[in-house]
């Protein structure tokens, strides 16, 4: 029976870490990559909930859909924001501080913005995937969590073909090794950050559809990601994907065994405690170089 | 509290002049502005001033402790909140402590001293055990340990856990009166004496070690500046005077949790005052604190509490992309070209 209960806690750890995975990927292109600190990441995440709440509740259109036809506004939303964030801070010199507050006041903006329109009430969306349980047996996969960690994985796979293999992708990863090189070799490093940006808002948006199905949610649910995703992002080494598909794997195992064996509210203890601890010893992460 | 802004700024203008003011001065002139902010919410004969002026001072505490060591010394410290929460439940502890054992409950300034000696050892620890993360690794560091202190206490029965802890304030105290107002003259009092800290060192050897890490911290240690032992001190200092910010707190709430008490609006707040006023001088996070904390309990009162969060955030993203250097900077700013 033990035996049982933790192949569980392992299962259901690792459709958390997909999970984790797809909100993680955003701050590992934005934080790792690009040297923004986007605090405000997770409160974009929140905002896609609520897109996929209101398409749900109006159209009755899958939350999954809804967020990937606003995937696309997303994107140029990140894109007119990078151009901000550009012009009053990273042009200037060493006003990383104020580009901070700047994603601060950012995502508090978005949170109290989704309060007064929507309240504090939890809001949940309905679709034919909420209540199925798969059974393979003894271990039980609910759909609910099988689907957010699907989309969060392939979402990922792609992004990392995208980067790997396409030359705007490669631009983007010379960006994070060398900016000044990338100038000399005629690249513009403020476009490609750009398009780099705007795609880590975009992945936050589809994260957030998963987000709503995973949990009923309210604004400031945001708040509790902003710790967890940049701990993933560190533990996986800052700027490698893969780094950061294995650490929300381990920050998703690590959580759901805390909380079936010793309590729910115990579980951020180990998550920050092995974040703490690789600071201390490793700060370059798991998988950094 | 415009009042005390326009008596302020002759101080800041006169201590240029004059290069350095002499401490006997100094001293004089803080204990008029003490006695001036008193007299002026006495006025009000009401308590809600008092309440109203203690957040504001409260912030303006946490402010300049963390000015001290991110706007002096770059290091930004996420976990602002969490060093004040571990002072809200020090003084929650000590309360529990002599509830249990049914001895007279400690007073409020040993809840105080308490809580500045246990959040500077947590500040020593975590410059400790953070002395090779720098810039941005530092800051999501304290943000893990104000979360990890959140789960500790979340857990710890003894004072309360996720229930929350209620504190019963005493009616009256002694020689000062109605207890409101007592607080509000803690809070008055340590807001001054975090002023003094944060203006002696800036001009001490240990302000201008900070600063010399922040320009590049491998240049300084090759020039001498102690760095280990600079930022171990500051780590220390920071991390007593948010503790001691947060001491009163559970009176002032009169009941606590986790949650309130390492909220992450305490982070914001803490770092907005002094951006809004001016980073890395000990003026700035008073301005920004009296402007940013009055708009903030002005708009409580009229509009809403969830307006006031908004309007950090608007201000945050507005002012900062206008002025990057604060309400300080644009007066120099203005002053350059006039």
């Amino acid at each position: 029976m033990g035996w049982e209960l933790f192949v569980n806690a392992v299962v259901s750890g690792l459709l958390l870490g997909g999970f984790y995975c797809a909100v993680a990927v955003g701050i590992t292109i934005a934080f790792g990559m690009l040297d923004i600190t986007n605090i405000a990441h997770p409160a974009f995440v929140v905002a896609g909930s609520y897109v996929a709440y209101v398409a749900n509740s109006t159209l009755g259109m899958d939350p999954l859909v809804a967020c990937l036809l606003a995937a696309p506004f997303a994107y140029l939303i990140g894109r007119g924001l990078y151009r901000v964030y550009y012009v009053a801070f990273e042009s200037r010199e060493g006003e990383s501080l104020q580009g901070l507050a700047f994603f601060f006041g950012l995502l508090f903006i978005i949170e109290v913005g989704l309060l007064m329109e929507f309240g504090v009430d939890y809001r949940f969306v309905e679709a034919p995937y909420m209540g199925p349980t798969l059974s393979l047996g003894a271990i039980s996969v609910p759909l609910r969590y099988l689907v957010p960690m699907t989309v969060g994985l392939v979402m990922t796979g792609l992004l990392m073909l995208f980067m790997y293999k396409t030359f705007i992708g490669r631009a983007i990863l010379a960006v994070s090794q060398d900016t000044e090189a990338l100038r000399l070799v005629g690249g513009n490093p403020v476009k490609i950050k750009e398009i780099a940006f705007g795609i880590a808002i975009a992945t936050a948006v589809i994260a957030g559809a998963l987000l709503i199905i995973i949990q009923p949610l309210e604004p400031s649910v945001g708040r509790e990601y902003i710790g967890r995703v940049f701990a993933i992002c560190v533990l996986g080494g800052m700027t490698s994907l893969t780094g950061t598909v294995v650490a929300a794997m381990l920050m998703g195992v690590a959580e759901n065994l805390t909380s079936t064996f010793v309590g729910p509210s115990w579980s951020p203890l180990v998550a920050f405690g092995i974040l703490l601890i690789t600071l201390g010893f490793r700060p370059s992460g798991i998988f950094g170089r | 509290m415009t009042g005390n802004h326009m008596s302020a700024s002759p101080t800041a203008a006169s201590t240029r002049k004059s290069g350095r003011l002499g401490w006997p001065l100094v001293l004089l002139i803080s204990a008029a502005i003490g006695g001036a902010l008193l007299l002026a919410a006495d006025s009000f004969q009401n308590d809600y001033a008092y309440l109203a002026a203690y957040t504001v001072l409260q912030f303006i505490v946490l402010g300049t402790a963390f000015n001290i060591l991110g706007g002096y010394g770059g290091y930004v410290n996420f976990g602002s909140a969490g060093f004040f929460g571990v002072g809200v439940y020090t003084c929650v502890f000590l309360y529990t402590l002599s509830q249990e054992y049914g001895t007279p409950e400690p007073p409020l300034i040993v809840s105080i001293l308490a809580a500045a000696v246990v959040a500077g050892l947590l500040g020593f620890g975590t410059g400790y055990l953070t002395l090779r993360l720098r810039g941005i690794f530092f800051a999501i560091a304290t943000l893990a340990l104000a979360i990890v202190l959140t789960t500790l206490v979340t857990n710890w029965g003894f004072v309360g856990g996720a229930r929350g802890a209620y504190v019963l304030r005493p009616e009256t105290v002694p020689f000062f009166g109605n207890f409101t107002r007592y607080l509000f003259i803690v809070m008055l009092v340590m807001a001054i004496v975090s002023v003094l800290i944060s203006r002696a060192i800036e001009k001490s050897w240990l302000g201008r070690g900070l600063d010399a890490i922040k320009d590049d911290e491998t240049a300084a240690e090759c020039c001498g500046v102690p760095a280990l032992r600079v930022k171990l001190i500051t780590t220390t200092l920071t991390g007593a005077m948010m503790g001691a910010a947060g001491a009163p707190y559970p009176y002032f709430l009169t009941y606590v949790e986790p949650v309130s008490a390492f909220n992450l609006q305490i982070a914001v707040n803490t770092l907005a005052m002094p951006l809004v006023g001016g980073l890395g001088t000990w003026i700035g996070p008073v301005i920004g604190g009296l402007l940013l904390g009055s708009v903030q309990e002005y708009a409580k009162v009229t509009i809403s509490s969830a307006a006031n969060l908004l309007i950090v955030g608007v201000v945050l993203v507005v002012f900062i992309t206008v002025a990057p250097q604060g309400v300080v900077g644009l007066v120099k700013r203005m002053r350059g070209r006039a």
